[in-house]
This record gives C-alpha cells, structure tokens and sequence, in this order.
C-alpha cells in the first residue's frame, strides 16, 4: 500500500498531482532545509496522517497562532514529547480501530530537531521505539539548537562554531563528536531505521513509504542545513545536503531486519570533508594557520564512521 | 486577520482551518526576487521540490512560475536550476529594479 506502485510513482511529475500539506506563508527563515524535508514527505503519503511536532524551529515557525501551515491534522504539547504524544495518538487510534469506531487506515508521523530528538526527547523516543508503537519518528537535524539561538547540541559536529562553545583562544568549538542517532535506533532493533537527506528526494521518499509500510516504529534521521546556524548562504541548503552526503559526512544507509544497506556509496568519488565544511562560517577556524590537525581530525571522525558503516553492511549480508 | 477577543478564541488555542498560514504573506521578506526564463526551462520541476516555501506553481505537471506573495528569496530554485545548454531558467535579481 505505501510502497511505490504503477498507480503512484516516484516522479515529480506525477507528485505533482499530489496536495501540498505544508503552505507557504509559514515564518521558517528564508532558505531553510526543514520545511523541504516536511514537504517531500507529506508527499510521499497517501494515506490520512497525523503529526506530533517536538518543540523547535519547525513547531514555532509552522503554527504561530492563529495561523497554521499544516493541512494535516497536528499536534504540539512539549519539548520533550514528541514521541509520547505520537504513541498516544497511534495507540488511540488502534483502540477506535478494535470498537469498530474508526474503519480508515492512518499513519503517524512524529517530527523533531535535533534537539528534541538528541537530547530532550531522547527517552520518550527511546521509549517509544521500545514499546514498538506504529508510527514513524523523523528527526531534521541541523546540528545545534538553531531556534534559540545556535547552542549546542548532541547532534553537534565536531569543531563546529556554536554560542555555547564559541571559538576563543584556548577553545575551537565543539571539543566531543557527535553522537551517532541513527545507529542507536538501529541498536533499538526498530522495524526500520534510515538516513536521509532532502537533496536526493527520490531516495528520501522511498524511505518514508518504506518506513510507513514496516510493521512497527520506524526512524528517519534527516540532514537539514540552516544557513543562520551553519553560517552560510540561503540559496546553499540543497547544495550543502548534497556535499554531506557525497564527503560521507551524511552517508545515506537504511537499516532493516537487521540488513545494513548503504543507499549511496562515492567509491573513489568520495569528497574531502573540507567541501562540505568550507562553505560553513561555522567551521571558518578550522582553516585558520594553526588549526590543520583539528581539520585533520575531522577527515579522522568521518572516515571511521564510513569504515565502520561499510563493515556493517558487509557483516549483515546475506 | 482580525483580532480575537478572549470569548472567541477556540477552545484549547486549536486552530480549526488548516493551513491558514497561506493567508499570511511572506512574499515582503524577500530582497532577491527569482525571474523565470521560460525558453531555457526543460520542466525538470526541481525548483517545485526543493521549494521551501510551497511558492513554486505548477500546473499540468509542469513549472509555471512563482507565488510571489509567498517567496522569500531564498535562490534556492536559481541554484538547482540546471537550465538548459548552461543557460539558467531561474536568475535571482534584486528587488525593485
């Protein structure tokens, strides 16, 4: 039902018959990588669906009262609970199904930042995966919290530039890596774990109908460039999606029945991650005289997390 | 939009018509305006996908121009553009000119 089929194609063309569930009008600064991601996987959905929203830019900026963007039904409570909101909605929802209240077929989308899927909402998501309701948490991550003002975040690169952990002579940004979301969900033995990143929508959308059509949670990990935090251009969110995943910074990988498939492999292709980090005011230190063995250590950080990416997918074949 | 007294707002701040944030015009933020070149567009519909701001109008599956009441000049769609023969069918020219 939800994975691509004859009558409902994977084309732009064809999505272009599709309703659009996120209007314009909403205050998302100019440029910003979330609401195309929110876009592409509204429309990848056929079927009624209902969004719990974690506080954050995406929640503050699509839904200032009066005014809403969503043309899907949606819910705010907290920072924190995305997920529990989600498993509540999933779980009353599967009660009216068993009084023979509600006949449909729904789907459950929860979405949140980083930080409210990295830190804040870390154990209502873990919790969720857990008790394996049926519904699909996406988390848009722009590595910091970007609402509030750039501070740090667990999803945080390291190195990178943020108001919590400026730039000053004895620090240079984030001192810790990243934590690595994706594959602790994967650990969760989630019915579907995948990365995504909105500049290949095709690869993206496929994920979502994949995720919607497994039974049981599912998580998204989706790169989505700000230009206030990453301290670049408006125009370059499609633009740094792309070079995060072709320097592996942002490997595209789904994680299903326990398989690890890499979506995407640059081979010999594969990008310096000084690409990526250039364009970034946010990394402009790592290129100052002084500072190559932290550039250095970057390039370290992502070429072991794609080694080990790679392993597990040769581990998990057959 | 009019302003609510305290006696009218719905029950629990719900927003009961969905998607009225298309009555709210973000087109005024913007300071670069995007230009369609309509004779180098090969309808690839990449500036309608990675829209930010739904301002990208299709019809017949096919680009026929900008919402301009909802664009904020990002140039998002004048950077995946991929025109035709290097030519661009999006260019970004400043407000007002």
């Amino acid at each position: 039902m939800s994975t691509p089929t004859q009558e409902n194609p994977l084309t732009l063309k064809a999505l272009t018959h599709k309703p659009v569930h996120l209007t314009g009008g909403h205050r998302m600064c100019s440029g910003c990588g979330a609401p195309t991601i929110v876009r592409q996987v509204l429309m990848a959905i056929d079927e009624p669906v209902v969004i719990a929203n974690a506080t954050g830019c995406l929640e503050v900026s699509t839904c200032l009262f009066p005014y809403t963007a969503w043309q899907v039904p949606w819910m705010h409570s907290a920072f924190e609970n995305a997920a529990a909101t989600a498993s509540g909605i999933e779980t009353m929802y599967r009660s009216l199904r068993k009084q023979g209240k509600l006949k449909k077929e729904m789907k459950f989308i929860a979405f949140g930042g980083d930080g409210g899927t990295y830190d804040i909402g870390f154990q209502a998501l873990s919790g969720a995966m857990e008790r394996g309701h049926q519904l699909l948490y996406i988390c848009y991550d722009n590595g910091a919290y970007m609402n509030t003002g750039i501070q740090r975040s667990s999803a945080t690169p390291f190195g990178a530039d943020t108001t919590t952990q400026p730039v000053g002579s004895k620090i240079q940004g984030k001192t810790q890596r990243r934590k690595d979301l994706t594959r602790i969900m994967a650990a969760h033995n989630v019915a579907y774990a995948a990365q995504a990143s909105p500049h290949n929508w095709k690869d993206l959308m496929t994920k979502v109908r994949k995720a919607l059509a497994t039974n049981g949670p599912a998580y998204m990990g989706v790169v989505s460039p700000c230009n206030r935090g990453w301290r670049s251009q408006t125009n370059d969110s499609i633009l740094l999606s792309r070079l995060a995943v072709e320097t592996c910074y942002w490997p595209l990988y789904e994680v299903q029945d326990g398989k690890w498939t890499i979506n995407y492999d640059p081979k010999d292709r594969k990008k310096p991650i000084t690409e990526w980090l250039k364009p970034q005011g946010r990394f402009k230190h790592l290129f100052a005289p002084g500072n190559e063995a932290l550039l250095a250590r970057f390039q370290e950080l992502v070429d072991q997390d794609w080694e080990s990416l790679k392993k597990l997918q040769e581990m998990s074949k057959s | 939009m009019k302003q609510m007294n305290w006696n009218e707002l719905p029950h629990a701040g719900s927003i009961l018509k969905a998607g009225n944030a298309n009555e709210y015009k973000t087109g005024s933020w913007r300071s670069l305006k995007p230009r369609w070149i309509e004779e180098n567009c090969i309808q690839c519909l990449f500036c309608w996908i990675y829209c930010p701001d739904s301002a990208v109008s299709v019809k017949d599956e096919k680009m026929t121009g900008f919402d301009y009441d909802h664009c904020k000049g990002c140039g998002v769609c004048a950077m995946e553009c991929p025109g035709k023969k290097g030519n661009k069918a999006i260019v970004m020219e400043e407000e007002g000119k």
